[in-house]
């Protein structure tokens, strides 16, 4: 990355892979359980989170030195709420369809535990730059995941991607599913989900040994 | 600027500044884009029943509502009448034409009626105004009904249109906050479409619903006169929601229907 420095391009590349919000720091399950039985809501979802995180975090930083300790977890919750609710209000008025697709989500992201685990270790301490970019890193790392976990639910759940069928018809049984193939609707539930999570956990650490803990 | 932020009172001032700050912000926000949404709101009542009697803009899979910049003209055009009826235990009272509601209740037009408030009307024992929008589809008149219930997390809500014998001709269901993938995948069109040529009542008249079955071996559908469609997959709740609030609310509408038989025999 010519743009940013070495340690700042660090910010962005780190959570991607070997300090993934979501497979090395388990921040932000809950969602990922909930919204990955489809590629689009996981893609949507990342892409939410990407702007509250970023925004969020840089609000965070510039008010850092100011945040009385006793309240900075409710206040950190105040900031992300009104971002949200914001971002809400504006695309109800202007993106109304996009805004029906979001509404969903909008409860997740507030208590997606990534966004106060990001203030709380980052933002609290850093300056804006660095703490826009640490959001847009973890937001990454976080869609990464969302987006790996969604295909496989997606494609082996419902034989789509972004709801559109690739496998061929599962009623009208061409396709793979005239030779027997079946979907595994079991994909669809959340548990699919995490099953998945600890797959690629297990993946990441049995290529790098370093992330194991003893 | 060295202040000490461990100090209680600080810390209070600190709160009722941020409170002040974020309240003005959220409410001044709320209320310059109300208007927008109000706006955006009412044209997706217009989209939605149009939708249940077929006007829409749908590819093959898709669900593509008529444009918002044509859709009050179509509403106009193609719903002939906005009737309200008046019912109260399961009868009704009084049928309205759209200008006698309107000119009762402060011009209100019959398509803004909210199904939630009636609903709770009705739980506190007072009579309900169920609004019913007059169309055509295929040369045929089909009657338009809104209904509301409860999913999962939240409210889903839908229209349903029937002909004179209370056959489905086409629904749109929406929801507040069903899961993707699960719950929220009652507004896709193959769960919606299903419902069409479904049947409500039995040969005698009797008003059965339709139940969002499991296990009814029959994922095309086939069989419209067992009052049963296929579920979704993960959204057991969902789909006894949907078969909740069209056995609750189209219920209702059963003596109109009724009446309409009579009339024309």
């Amino acid at each position: 990355m010519g743009l940013l420095s070495k340690k700042d391009g660090k910010l962005i590349t780190d959570p991607l892979a070997d300090n993934n919000p979501i497979t090395i720091q388990v921040l932000g399950i809950c969602s990922a359980l909930a919204i990955t039985a489809e590629l689009k809501a996981s893609l949507v979802m990342g892409i939410a989170v990407l702007f509250v995180l970023g925004i969020g975090n840089v609000v965070i930083s510039l008010m850092r030195n100011i945040i009385p300790s006793k309240i900075r977890i409710i206040v950190q919750l105040i900031v992300v709420a009104t971002l949200v609710i914001i971002v809400d209000q504006v695309l109800k008025a202007f993106a109304y369809e996009l805004s029906k697709t979001l509404s969903v989500f909008i409860g997740l992201i507030i208590t997606n535990c990534i966004i106060m685990g990001r203030f709380e270790a980052f933002a609290l301490g850093n300056g804006p730059w660095k703490s826009f970019l640490d959001g847009i890193g973890n937001a990454l790392g976080y869609a990464v995941i969302l987006i790996i976990v969604g295909f496989f639910r997606e494609l082996l759940g419902s034989g789509t991607l972004f709801g559109i069928p690739v496998l061929g018809d599962a009623i009208e049984k061409t396709g793979v599913y005239s030779i027997g193939y079946e979907n595994n609707g079991f994909m669809l539930m959340p548990p699919m989900a995490l099953i998945i999570v600890g797959l690629i956990i297990w993946v990441q650490r049995s290529r790098n040994k370093a992330l194991i803990e003893d | 600027m060295a202040v000490n932020t461990d100090k209680n009172s600080y810390t209070i001032l600190f709160a009722i500044a941020m409170v002040v700050v974020v309240g003005s912000l959220l409410a001044f926000t709320a209320s310059s884009l109300k208007p927008t949404i109000q706006e955006n709101e009412r044209m997706e009542k217009q989209q939605n029943i149009l939708y249940a009697i077929g006007i829409n803009e749908n590819g093959d899979n898709d669900i593509v509502f008529v444009g918002t910049d044509k859709v009050g003209d179509l509403f106009a055009s193609k719903i002939s009448e906005q009737l309200v009826l008046e019912s109260k235990d399961g009868k009704i009272l009084k049928v309205m034409s759209r200008q006698e509601y309107m000119d009762a209740n402060n011009n209100q037009e019959p398509y803004l009626i909210d199904v939630k408030k009636q609903q709770t009307r009705a739980k506190e024992g007072k009579s309900r105004f169920l609004p019913l929008f007059v169309g055509e589809k295929d040369g045929e008149t089909v009657y338009v009904a809104p209904i509301r219930g409860k999913g999962l997390w939240d409210a889903i809500w839908g229209y349903v249109a029937l002909d004179k014998d209370m056959v489905i001709q086409g629904v749109f269901f929406d929801h507040a906050g069903e899961t993707p993938g699960l719950g929220a995948n009652i507004k896709q069109r193959y769960f919606m479409d299903d419902f069409t040529g479904e049947h409500l009542l039995s040969d005698t008249g009797v008003f059965k619903g339709i139940t969002v079955a499991k296990g009814n071996n029959d994922p095309l559908n086939e069989r419209k006169e067992d009052f049963k469609v296929d579920a979704l997959a993960g959204a057991t709740i969902t789909g006894d929601g949907i078969a909740g609030m069209i056995k609750n609310d189209l219920k209702l509408y059963l003596p109109f229907f009724e009446n309409l038989k009579t009339q024309s025999n």
